[in-house]
């Protein structure tokens, strides 16, 4: 069962992953990007990740995606006849065989290494979100302290960026 | 009972996918969409791994690059505007000004 909602999660992000590059119109790359993000999400479910599942719905479909459409609607842009670099052919070719390559490869190693200290069963025994507060305010209490002053900056940043420079004269009247 | 192999094989094609998209297309949202893309395939392995090797680290440092990708989309459309309201264009061809 887990398997059969693998592929379909895993089939469905990769077209919708390869739409969002392929489309013409940006607001149906938009709409591919939120259905790559969404099944993405279903992935961290099927491993036991539902904190990460409901950050990524609500982060990600919910705010980041609103805001490229939000972005994509204020411009208004008109769609470009030949939306592709020129010669996009020789990207291609390499990146398609440079893939099957890396995945034949992915597919025959044997992946292992130590065992961390959190096994399936103890975080299924309290919930994800309980192991990951556990962890994330205990151990990893800088970095997320780092993180809110960098999500601060970049706020800051980006009022600072899109304000509506006032010309000259509009300074020495005030 | 998924591979670990599998979950990495998506994630790799999911990351080609979105260094493509990123070379290959010319408008800038759809470039900063193809590099939310690539952050994605970096997410699913991070959390596949941290599952398989029973460790929350990897689940934590996704959480810290979602909340960076939204810094990032936020700080990127910005500049997009900046420049949309400069050159009426968001053709990645020709933001050329700081070319040298």
């Amino acid at each position: 069962m887990v398997a059969v909602f693998f592929a379909y999660f895993a089939l469905v992000s990769v077209a919708a992953g390869v739409l969002t590059v392929a489309l013409k119109n940006p607001v149906h790359c938009g709409l591919a990007l939120l259905a790559l993000l969404l099944h993405v999400s279903g992935l961290f479910v099927l491993l036991n990740a539902e904190f990460l599942w409901a950050v990524q719905v609500i982060v990600y479909a919910g705010a980041i995606l609103v805001l490229y459409l939000f972005v994509l609607m204020l411009l208004n842009l008109k769609t470009d006849e030949r939306y592709f670099h020129p010669s996009y052919l020789y990207f291609l070719g390499p990146a398609v065989l440079g893939s099957l390559y890396i995945i034949m490869l992915l597919l025959r190693s044997p992946f292992g290494g130590a065992k961390g200290d959190a096994p399936a069963a103890a975080v299924l025994q309290d919930g994800d979100t309980i192991a990951v507060g556990v962890k994330m305010f205990g151990d990893y209490l800088l970095q997320f302290e780092i993180v809110g002053v960098f999500l601060l900056g970049a706020i800051i940043g980006a009022i600072v960026l899109a304000k509506t420079p006032r010309t000259l004269d509009e300074e020495r009247k005030a | 009972m998924v591979p670990l192999s599998a979950y990495v094989a998506v994630s790799a094609v999911l990351f080609m996918t979105g260094l493509l998209g990123v070379l290959i297309r010319r408008n800038f949202i759809i470039v900063l969409m193809a590099v939310e893309i690539m952050l994605n395939a970096a997410n699913i392995n991070l959390v596949a791994f941290s599952h398989h090797l029973e460790s929350m680290a990897g689940q934590l440092v996704a959480l810290f690059i979602i909340a960076i990708a939204a810094g990032e989309a936020a700080v990127g459309l910005a500049i997009i505007i900046v420049v949309f309201r400069g050159k009426i264009s968001t053709n990645v061809d020709e933001m050329n000004l700081l070319k040298w």
